[in-house]
């Protein structure tokens, strides 16, 4: 067991990212052009810095598995991006979203970094804006907020339900123009199989062609991954279907340790399972929280009545119903956090409230918001005795501007109007926050190789706050990265071009396609997603949202079993040389499968609750999270060593200077 | 539910394809139509034989990547929505459903369901961003103003998840729906109307170049959006055009 150096700057912490990049050794603008950096993935972390490397002059090659970069799954967030503005004026600044920020992980991030995060928040609205992003406005032309869980302030940035979308495609348009000046060159429909690694250092990666199937070479100074997150390692999440873990893990089994794999964020608000034929979960925007309220039947028999259909919702009065988080967090109510309200809602499932066939759906119900909304239009428009009717459609209308699109989304999929009947939630898996380790300059333990946005671990410690994703993969592309890799690469300035017919490049081109070959040459009898689904199960049941030592233990065996008998009997159709989707998800499900089980090793290692790594053993008397901060205050980073149990644990002890370690209250 | 489903099948882009006979059977209305498509591909990998190769990847209808022509319309029965979001209760016990890549010469086939939309992204790479760097010294976000009628329209514009389903739908396999998106999103902001110029004419001759067919205000396009896009945007673009045209 090591400990590892984050490179944190010995000074204040309100100048340390100033100061630190005043320090720096900077690359002269001649010299850029000598210097070639690979960036995989380009959602809103990779987009971002692909476009500003390439504005600063580094030749860029840009990497994704989609047919566009303007696909990547960051185009799906929904909510919101924070920002510490305070045009609200409501008592918002740098130092209020730290706190909330480092509270809100449950104070297992590391302070420096999230301070810098809150610094550069409100430099990425400005930025956006600049770009054309059509964030929304209020009537007198400037931008408007919302509220997110967590917080007691609006800082929230939005467009609509679509503020991920509106954000990559500003990443993306800031793309398009580098690419147009041929200063990034794009690779869309290629996956990184592999990292190569020279003297040390990140030098290049192996990629596959995903139309023609050609394993190509491609050398670099640096590689930056900004691949996102992990979440499909449960099979069932709000991930793209082709999110994976593939380029993560593999920098991870060349020397890059990777961080925290338990803490895995289970988001509230998704709409439920319906049968065994689901792909993928759909999440409702946590912004919803601002004006839905979530509730259950107070007593057992209304629950099973609506449970076999003899009952509405709608039917139901306020006192036989138990809004259970207004109940339980007076403070913060249906604005809690999302671990909390995650276990809220299985809390309440767990005892029989459920509310959809499988029992396992709670109520996000609008009517009074449509109400409120309905009576304040009426008294704007003069009308000061409004009928029910009119106070509804007026209602509606507002609910409609703000929601729309979450609204009709959910009525494709469900089939019932949520204007007229309470939605029907139930948590899902959503946002990794463990990842790749990085130290403050974002880089890995492998020198030259880089982790950005969703992919590294480092800002939102146990539990991520809503709409802080979006903001922390756009301060790493954007404001981040393109400060510190410069101080990495100025020692690279007399390098030159690196060779593509180096023995690093053969070595592991040759290793990428044995795997692919096994793969097709297989002729298994199980198909890849039987494993998937598998895996998925294993996942869901023993590392989902409450853990224990038995089942973590049980998970740890039937993942290692699971993994070896993928490798005996799975069955790929189709060749290596042409299109192939089941061969690409085969590779990705690969990794999950070692993934996972590291995952189910980090979760038994941390014998404490905290944040959405929520351990049975160690809870309050009234169910809350209960942390270890003698024993457990800092982040595991796992080394690679051949097998995920042969893991070797490295500790990077937390410091908290600014902040005072509380015991985490929304009540 | 039981179906007939009739699936346009090609190697790669070179091959000749052809449409290809499945039965499936225990459909459920819930499915979604990839779901539908999923359980095919897990029926055919057991019996040894090669999926059905489609792009998707969000399955909420935000990426854009789905792209199918679903009995003749793009993106299948079903308004406002992407293929992902299309719901097999659209369907009835014992239909046959013909199932096709989007047709259009800029963008060629792939592989089976599977198109080529790069000539999309030229577009974008011809002319759509605004022209400003990444420095942090922008000007503070609230400093200009911006009336909340055009901040809404440039929003809507904005919302196009770039499909194609508008080139599929158009009997000229135009793509003005796409561009004038773009364009007008731009042109509706201040900070856009400084480039506003070359960017339409940019982006037009690249469209042109691209090999997609002229506007004749079918408005086909605008139907089967499953954005809602407005035709509005192509007549905010022509105007945008001509003026660029006269001052050139």
């Amino acid at each position: 067991m090591g400990i590892l150096d984050a490179k944190i700057p010995d000074t204040p912490l309100k100048d340390k990212w100033t100061k630190y990049k005043n320090d720096i050794n900077l690359v002269n603008p001649a010299n850029k052009r000598n210097i070639d950096v690979i960036v995989v993935g380009t959602g809103l972390a990779g987009g971002s810095a692909a476009a500003t490397l390439a504005e600063l002059g580094y030749n860029v090659k840009a990497f994704c598995y989609q047919d566009s970069p303007r696909r990547a799954h960051s185009i799906a967030a929904q909510g919101g991006i924070n920002a510490a503005k305070n045009y609200q004026g409501d008592g918002d600044s740098v130092h209020r979203l730290f706190y909330d920020t480092v509270k809100g992980g449950d104070y297992r991030s590391r302070e420096a970094n999230v301070y810098r995060l809150a610094e550069v928040s409100a430099n990425i609205i400005d930025q956006c804006v600049a770009q054309g992003v059509p964030f929304a406005r209020e009537y007198g032309g400037l931008l408007d907020n919302r509220s997110f869980g967590g917080v007691l302030v609006s800082r929230t940035f939005y467009a609509k339900g679509q503020t991920g979308q509106q954000l990559l495609l500003g990443a993306y348009s800031a793309m398009n123009r580098q690419i147009n000046r041929g200063k990034i060159k794009m690779y869309n429909r290629h996956e990184m199989l592999d990292l190569v690694i020279i003297n040390g250092k990140a030098r290049g990666i192996i990629a596959r062609n995903l139309i023609t199937g050609e394993i190509e070479r491609h050398s670099a100074h640096a590689v930056v991954v900004g691949s996102g997150g992990y979440g499909n390692v449960f099979f069932l999440s709000t991930n793209a279907m082709g999110s994976n873990v593939t380029a993560s893990w593999k920098i991870h089994k060349k020397g890059a340790y990777f961080a925290n794999p338990c803490y895995t964020q289970i988001h509230p608000t998704c709409i439920p399972v319906s049968g065994d034929h689901q792909s993928k979960l759909t999440l409702m925007s946590e912004s919803l929280r601002n004006d839905g309220r979530i509730w259950v039947p107070a007593s057992l028999d209304d629950a099973k009545a609506i449970r076999e259909g003899k009952l509405k919702p709608t039917q139901l009065s306020e006192e036989q119903r138990d809004y259970y988080l207004e109940r339980r967090y007076p403070s913060f109510g249906n604005l809690v956090p999302r671990d909390v309200a995650s276990r809220a809602a299985k809390e309440r499932c767990d005892a029989g409230f459920g509310v959809n066939k499988t029992g396992e759906a709670v109520y996000l119900d609008f009517a009074s918001a449509i109400e409120r909304f309905g009576k304040e239009q009426a008294a704007i428009h003069g009308n000061h005795n409004p009928s029910k009717e009119e106070i509804r459609s007026l209602g509606k209308k507002v609910v409609e501007n703000k929601y729309g699109n979450l609204f009709q989304m959910y009525e494709k999929i469900v089939d019932e109007n949520p204007y007229e009947t309470p939605m029907m939630i139930y948590p899902a898996v959503h946002y990794t926050m463990g990842g790749v380790w990085v130290d403050y300059n974002l880089m890995t333990t492998v020198p030259g190789c880089y982790a950005i946005g969703e992919a590294n671990f480092s800002d939102h410690g146990a539990n991520r706050l809503g709409a802080s994703a979006l903001m922390q993969g756009l301060a790493d592309g954007y404001f981040v990265l393109p400060y510190t890799i410069g101080d990495y690469l100025s020692s690279d300035i007399r390098t030159g071009r690196i060779s593509t017919d180096l023995p690093e490049f053969e070595e592991a081109e040759q290793k990428v396609r044995e795997q692919l070959a096994h793969l097709v040459n297989n002729k298994g009898t199980h198909s890849v997603d039987h494993y998937h689904k598998k895996l998925g199960k294993i996942m869901w049941d023993k590392c989902g949202m409450a853990r224990n030592a038995e089942g973590l233990q049980q998970a740890i065996a039937e993942i290692k079993a699971l993994r070896e008998d993928f490798y005996k009997n799975v069955k790929v159709p189709g060749g290596m040389d042409e299109k192939n989707a089941e061969l690409e998800k085969a590779g990705r499900v690969a990794d999950f499968l070692e993934l996972g089980e590291l995952f189910a090793k980090d979760a038994l290692h941390r014998q404490e609750s905290c944040g959405g790594h929520f351990r049975e053993e160690y809870q309050t008397e009234e169910g809350e999270a209960l942390r270890d901060d003698e024993n457990f205050k800092y982040v595991a980073a796992w080394e690679y060593k051949g097998v995920p149990s042969e893991a070797v644990l490295h500790k990077e002890e937390l410091v908290y200077k600014n902040i005072e370690l509380k015991t985490r209250s929304y009540k | 539910m039981k179906l007939t489903l009739k699936i346009w099948r090609q190697k790669n882009a070179a091959a000749k394809g052809q449409i290809v006979t499945y039965n499936i059977d225990g459909i459920e209305p819930d499915m979604s139509f990839l779901e539908m498509l999923d359980v095919l591909n897990e029926g055919l990998i057991e019996k040894g034989d090669e999926p059905v190769e489609f792009d998707h990847d969000c399955r909420e209808g935000i990426c854009g990547s789905c792209s199918l022509h679903i009995n003749g319309r793009p993106h299948g029965p079903d308004r406002g929505v992407a293929t992902c979001q299309l719901h097999m209760r659209m369907f009835k016990d014992g239909d046959t459903i013909f199932i096709e890549p989007f047709r259009a010469t800029a963008f060629p086939v792939l592989k089976d369901l599977i198109v080529d939309r790069s000539s999309f992204d030229r577009i974008q790479q011809a002319g759509g961003y605004i022209s400003v760097n990444t420095s942090g010294n922008t000007q503070d976000a609230n400093a200009i103003p911006i009336n909340k009628h055009d901040a809404d329209k440039a929003f809507d514009a904005a919302t196009c998840i770039g499909c194609g389903a508008c080139v599929a739908a158009c009997k000229n396999a135009s793509a003005m729906l796409f561009t004038s998106a773009k364009v007008s999103q731009l042109a509706l902001l201040p900070q856009g109307k400084v480039e506003a110029t070359e960017r339409v004419l940019n982006m037009v001759r690249q469209m042109d170049e691209e090999g997609f067919g002229n506007c004749t205000n079918t408005g086909a396009c605008e139907v089967e959006c499953p954005k809602g896009i407005s035709l509005e945007n192509i007549a905010r673009m022509n105007r945008e055009y001509l003026g660029a045209s006269l001052k050139g």
